[in-house]
C-alpha cells in the first residue's frame, strides 16, 4: 500500500465509472483534484470528500478516499461534525451553486464564519444541471430557462462576495479550463488553516454551454482575466498592458505604457486584513473589468476545532478529567439507610 | 420549649407555588423540593411556566407555577390538585385557584392585591379577597412584601432588591408549615450569591423571617410533618429528566469509549440538555450549537461518520426539520440518537406545555420506508437509563434511535438513586473488520448491523451516501431486486432489536380482564391510578411501553390475555393506531391534549367505567 509521499494521482482514482455528461467541466476538476492529492502529504485514509446533492456532488464516488455523498445543501454541517469528531482529517467539501448558495446557503455562511479547517470547492456553472436546466442563484438576471421562459427576475449572488461577507479567511477563484491554475489554487486552499473557499467556474455543456467562454478561453483570457499573484501589481493584457487603479473608492482600468504614472495602481496583497480591497476584487467582472482568479483573501485566524479542543484541555486541567461518580453526585445528595 | 401548636403527621402533601414569572417561583419550588428530598421524602415535581421570558408583569399569561408532591411513601406523580397554594399576586390566584382542593390552604401575599394588579389580572369588578369566592378554602392573608422589607432592613439593599427576597419569605412560611429545616436553603443561598455579602444576608434573613413569622404569628393552627419515605437503600439526588438524559449520554460515551458529540439548536423544552452537556468539557464532551435544526442533526451524522457517539436533541418542530437527515442516517446505517423532548403541537403549539404527540412522527415522519428504533422513558430517572439504552442500541445495531421524552419528564424531578458504576455494562461493540475482506455493507449475521469503519482507518477507504446502496459493496445501485432486498434488510435490522430488549411487564391486578396501556411520561399517573383502583378492590392491570419500535417480543401474546385493552395517551391516538394496526385488536382509547399530564381522578373515573 502506498504511503503519503509515494502516492500517485492514480491512487486516488476509484473503481467507479464516472457518469457526468461527456465534455462536462467536472472531469477537468476531478482530474485536477486527483492530481493535487499526492501533494498534500496526507495518507489516503485521512482524506475525506463530503458533498451535497447535484451533478458536482457525485464527486466523492470517483475519489478513492473516504467519501460521503450527503443530502441537498447540508454538506457543511456533516463536514463540520466530522471535523470536530476527528480534527486530524483532511476534509474536502464539494458543492455547487445550487447546493451551496441556494438550499445550503445558510450552512455555508456558518461554516465560513466558524472557520473549521475544511476545504470548500464550489462548482459554479450558473445553472441547475441535475434537475435539467432551471436557473440557479448565480444565473444572470434575464436568464431564460425552463423555469424562467421569459427570463429570470432575480439578481444573482456573487459567491466570492458571499464568502467575504461570511467572514471567510481564505477566498479564491479558479476555472475548469486551466488545470494548472486549479491545482495551484487547491494546494493553497489545502495549506490554509481554516475554512478555505474556492469558487470554480465550471462549464455545463448541456444546459449552460460556454457560459464563461467570453473571458476564460485560451484565446481571450489574457485580456479578459487577471491572474492574481501575491505582491504583483494588477496588470493584465496580452499585447496592450492594462492596470487596475484605484480612483477614490472605485477601481478603474487604464492602459499602461512606459510613461504611465503608477500612482494608484493596485498591488495584490491577499493577506491585507482590510476587506475593502478584497471587495474591490470581488466586484470586478467581465466586461467592465478583467475577471480576477487566484487567491482573493488569505487572513489567518484560529480554527473552531483548535478553540474547542483548547477549551476541553482547559476544562480538564481546571477540573481534572471528568469522572462519572463525581457527575452523579453533583449537588445535594442523601443516603437512605 | 414545647411546641404548643399541634403538629400532625401526614403521609403526603401537594404544594403549589405560584407568582409572576419574575417572582422566583421555580427557584422557590426547587428549594422546597431539594430540602424535602434530602430529609428523606419521596418527591415529584411539575414546573409550569409561560413561554414568554417575562410576559407583562402581573398578567395571567405571566404566571409561573411549581407544584411539588412530597410523601412518606413511594409516589409517582406531582399530585393532581394542591393541598396548599401560595399565590403571590392576583394573576397567580386567578390562574390557580380552580385547582386547589376544597378546604385547601391558600396563602396570599396581600401586598400585591392592589387595584392595578387586579386590573392586570383582568378581575373586573370582582374582589376575591372581600367576597365569598374564597370561603371554601382556609385563606391566610399575609403582607409578604412589607414583612420582607422589614426583615431585610439594615442589609443595605434598596427597595427593588428587597422585593426580590419575598419568595424566600414565602418559602420560609411553607418550611415552617411542613416542618422542614432551613439549612439546605441557607447553604444554597451562600453558594449561589458567593461574594455578594449583602444579598446573602438579605435572602437568608427573609427565609428565616418567613419561618419565624409563621411560627410566632400563630396564623396556622396546625403544622405538619411528613416522615421519611421508605425508599430503597442507597444514595440519592433529585434529578430532572433533562439532566438525567444529559448524564445518561455522558455515561454512554464512557461505556462505549467514544467521544460524546451533541449537535443541537436551542428549542424549548430541550435546551437544558444542551446547557447541561456544555458544562461537561472536562469529560471531553463536544457540544455544537448549530445554526439550525438541520445542521444540528447533520453535524451529528458527520460526527457518527467520524466515529463519535453522536447525538442531537430537539423538540417536535425540530424533529420535522431533521426528518430528511434522519433518512440519510437510516440509508447510510450510521449510529445516531435523536432526542425529542416533546411539547404540545402542531406547529409552534404550546412550547412549555407537555404532550405525547410526536410518536407517529418519530415512527413514520420520513420519506420512503425508513424504520428506526423508538424509545420512551417513563420517569425522570429513567431518562438516564434510556439515554444509555438508546446509545447502546444505536451503536450495537448501527441505526438511528429516536428517544422520546416530554416537557413533563424533562422539567419534572424525582429522587434518583445514584447508580453503582459496576451496574453500567460496557457496550458490546464489534471489533474492527479485516481490511482484506472488508466491504462497507457486510453485516453481523445476528443483528444485521454493518461495520462501523471510520475515516482514518487504513486500507478500508469507501464511499457512502443517500443513494440506494448495493448489498455488501455499498456501491450506488438502482437494481430493482437489490432495492427490495435492502429495504427488507433495513426493516429486519430494526425488528431484530427486539431480541436485545426486555419483555413488556404487567403491573396491577394479576387476574384482571382489563389492561391499560400507556407509554412514556404518563407512567406515574397510570400506575398511581391503577394502584388506587386495585386498592378499591377493582380488577385492572397496566402495561407500559418504553420500547415502541420494535415493540417487546411478548406484546402480542400479552395483549391476547385481556378482554379489554384501554390505550391512554396525551395525544389523539397515536400508540392506539400502532396497537390496532400491528395487532389487529379493538381498543378503548382515552386521549387528552390540554398541555397537561393526566390527573389520577380522571383516569380512575374513565377506567372504572370499563370494569
Amino acid at each position: 500500500m502506498a504511503q503519503a509521499g509515494t502516492l500517485k494521482k492514480k491512487d486516488f482514482v476509484s473503481d467507479q465509472i464516472v457518469r457526468w455528461c461527456p465534455g462536462c467541466g467536472d472531469y477537468a476538476i476531478l482530474s485536477a483534484i486527483q492530481g493535487t492529492m499526492p501533494q498534500l502529504g496526507f495518507e489516503k485514509e485521512k482524506i475525506v470528500f463530503i458533498s451535497g446533492i447535484g451533478c458536482s456532488s457525485r464527486f466523492p464516488y470517483y475519489m478513492d478516499t473516504y467519501g460521503f455523498h450527503t443530502i441537498h445543501g447540508r454538506a457543511p454541517s456533516i463536514a463540520s461534525g466530522l471535523k470536530l469528531a476527528n480534527p486530524d482529517l483532511s476534509i474536502w467539501m464539494i458543492t455547487g451553486d445550487g447546493d451551496g448558495l441556494s438550499i445550503g446557503g445558510n450552512h455555508l455562511l456558518h461554516l465560513l464564519r466558524r472557520n473549521l479547517d475544511i476545504n470548500v470547492i464550489l462548482f459554479n456553472n450558473r445553472i441547475y444541471g441535475l434537475t435539467k436546466g432551471q436557473y440557479s442563484p448565480t444565473s444572470e438576471t434575464g436568464k431564460k430557462t425552463k423555469s424562467s421562459p421569459m427570463g429570470s427576475m432575480e439578481t444573482p449572488v456573487n459567491p466570492i462576495r458571499f464568502a467575504l461577507a461570511s467572514e471567510a479567511g481564505f477566498v479564491a477563484r479558479t476555472y475548469d479550463a486551466n488545470p494548472k491554475h486549479m491545482q495551484e489554487t487547491f494546494l493553497q486552499a489545502a495549506a490554509y488553516k481554516g475554512t478555505s473557499f474556492v469558487e470554480v467556474y465550471q462549464n455545463c455543456v448541456i444546459f449552460n454551454k460556454d457560459a464563461f467562454d467570453d473571458f476564460y478561453t485560451r484565446k481571450v483570457r489574457d485580456d479578459a482575466m487577471i491572474h492574481l499573484q501575491e505582491g504583483e501589481p494588477l496588470i493584465f493584457g496580452s499585447e496592450e498592458k492594462k492596470g487596475v487603479f484605484l480612483e477614490g473608492l472605485d477601481p478603474v482600468v487604464r492602459s499602461i505604457d512606459e510613461n504611465t504614472d503608477h500612482t494608484g495602481l493596485l498591488t495584490h496583497h491577499p493577506e491585507n486584513k482590510s476587506r475593502h480591497y478584497s471587495n474591490i476584487l470581488a466586484e470586478m467582472d467581465y466586461p467592465d473589468f478583467p475577471v480576477p482568479v487566484g487567491v482573493f483573501r488569505k487572513v489567518e485566524r484560529p480554527t473552531y476545532e483548535s478553540e474547542l479542543y483548547a477549551q476541553i484541555d482547559r476544562a480538564k486541567s481546571a477540573k481534572g478529567e471528568g469522572k462519572l461518580e463525581d457527575l452523579f453526585r453533583e449537588g445535594d445528595t442523601w443516603e437512605v439507610k | 420549649m414545647a411546641d404548643v401548636k399541634a403538629r400532625d403527621t401526614i403521609a403526603q402533601a401537594t404544594i403549589r407555588f405560584a407568582g409572576d414569572s419574575g417572582d422566583g417561583m421555580q427557584l422557590t419550588g426547587t428549594q422546597f423540593t431539594n430540602t424535602s428530598a434530602v430529609i428523606g421524602n419521596d418527591i415529584s415535581t411539575f414546573p409550569d411556566f409561560p413561554a414568554e421570558i417575562r410576559a407583562p408583569a402581573g398578567t395571567v399569561p405571566g404566571v409561573s407555577g411549581f407544584q411539588v408532591h412530597i410523601a412518606s411513601q413511594d409516589i409517582h406523580t406531582p399530585g393532581d390538585r394542591p393541598d396548599v397554594l401560595v399565590a403571590m399576586n392576583p394573576a397567580a390566584l386567578k390562574a390557580n385557584i380552580g385547582d386547589l382542593i376544597n378546604g385547601g390552604l391558600l396563602i396570599l401575599n396581600t401586598d400585591s392585591f392592589t387595584k392595578s394588579n387586579y386590573k392586570k389580572a383582568e378581575y373586573g369588578d370582582v374582589d376575591p379577597l372581600n367576597d365569598t369566592s374564597l370561603d371554601k378554602y382556609r385563606t391566610v392573608k399575609i403582607p409578604i412584601t412589607d414583612l420582607t422589607h422589614r426583615a431585610v432592613e439594615g442589609t443595605g439593599l434598596n427597595k427593588k432588591q428587597a422585593d426580590r427576597c419575598k419568595n424566600l419569605f414565602a418559602l420560609g412560611i411553607v418550611y415552617y408549615l411542613y416542618d422542614r429545616p432551613l439549612e439546605i436553603t441557607l447553604d444554597w443561598i451562600e453558594h449561589k450569591f458567593a461574594g455578594k455579602t449583602e444579598i446573602i444576608a438579605a435572602n437568608q434573613a427573609a427565609l428565616k423571617a418567613g419561618y419565624n413569622f409563621a411560627d410566632t404569628a400563630e396564623i396556622f393552627t396546625t403544622h405538619y410533618s411528613v416522615p421519611e419515605a421508605d425508599l430503597d437503600k442507597g444514595n440519592y439526588r433529585s434529578i430532572t429528566g433533562n439532566s438525567a438524559v444529559a448524564m445518561g449520554f455522558v455515561a454512554a460515551s464512557k461505556l462505549a469509549n467514544k467521544t460524546l458529540f451533541y449537535g443541537s439548536y436551542p428549542i424549548t423544552p430541550a435546551s437544558d440538555v444542551l446547557h447541561e452537556l456544555a458544562r461537561f468539557r472536562h469529560f471531553g464532551v463536544v457540544t455544537f450549537q448549530a445554526e439550525d435544526e438541520i445542521a444540528a442533526v447533520g453535524s451529528a451524522i458527520g460526527a457518527a461518520y467520524g466515529g463519535a457517539l453522536a447525538l442531537t436533541g430537539t423538540s417536535g418542530p425540530g424533529l420535522c426539520l431533521k426528518a430528511e437527515a434522519v433518512g440519510l442516517a437510516i440509508m447510510t446505517e450510521l449510529p445516531l440518537v435523536i432526542l425529542d423532548v416533546q411539547r404540545a403541537g402542531p406547529s409552534t403549539g404550546m412550547p412549555t406545555k407537555t404532550e405525547q404527540s410526536d410518536l407517529l412522527q418519530a415512527m413514520y415522519g420520513r420519506n420512503g420506508d425508513s424504520p428506526l428504533v423508538v424509545l420512551a422513558p417513563a420517569t425522570p430517572g429513567e431518562c438516564f437509563d434510556f439515554a444509555v439504552e438508546a446509545s447502546r442500541i444505536a451503536l450495537e445495531h448501527m441505526t438511528p434511535v429516536i428517544l422520546l421524552t416530554d416537557g413533563y419528564l424533562g422539567n419534572g424531578s424525582e429522587p434518583w438513586q445514584i447508580p453503582d458504576l459496576d451496574s453500567l455494562k460496557p457496550f458490546n461493540l464489534p471489533a474492527s473488520p479485516d481490511p482484506e475482506t472488508f466491504q462497507p455493507y457486510n453485516r453481523n449475521p445476528e443483528t444485521l448491523a454493518r461495520s462501523w469503519v471510520v475515516p482514518g482507518q487504513k486500507g478500508m477507504e469507501h464511499r457512502i451516501g443517500g443513494l440506494e446502496k448495493e448489498d455488501v459493496t455499498g456501491n450506488v445501485c438502482y437494481d430493482p431486486d437489490n432495492h427490495q432486498l435492502m429495504t427488507d434488510i433495513r426493516k429486519d435490522k430494526v425488528a431484530r432489536v427486539a431480541n436485545s430488549i426486555p419483555h413488556l411487564e404487567v403491573y396491577g391486578d394479576a387476574d384482571a380482564d382489563v389492561l391499560v396501556l400507556g407509554w412514556g411520561g404518563t407512567y406515574g399517573s397510570l400506575l398511581t391510578s391503577i394502584e388506587q383502583l386495585n386498592k378499591d378492590g377493582k380488577k385492572v392491570a397496566g402495561a407500559h411501553f418504553r420500547y415502541l419500535n420494535p415493540f417487546p417480543a411478548n406484546t402480542k401474546e400479552l395483549l391476547s390475555r385481556y378482554k379489554k385493552v384501554i390505550v391512554a395517551e396525551l395525544n389523539t391516538g397515536q400508540l392506539d393506531v400502532m396497537i390496532r394496526s400491528q395487532f389487529v385488536i379493538d381498543t378503548i382509547p382515552y386521549f387528552k391534549v390540554q398541555g397537561k399530564p393526566f390527573q389520577m381522578s380522571e383516569l380512575t373515573e374513565f377506567i372504572s367505567q370499563h370494569l
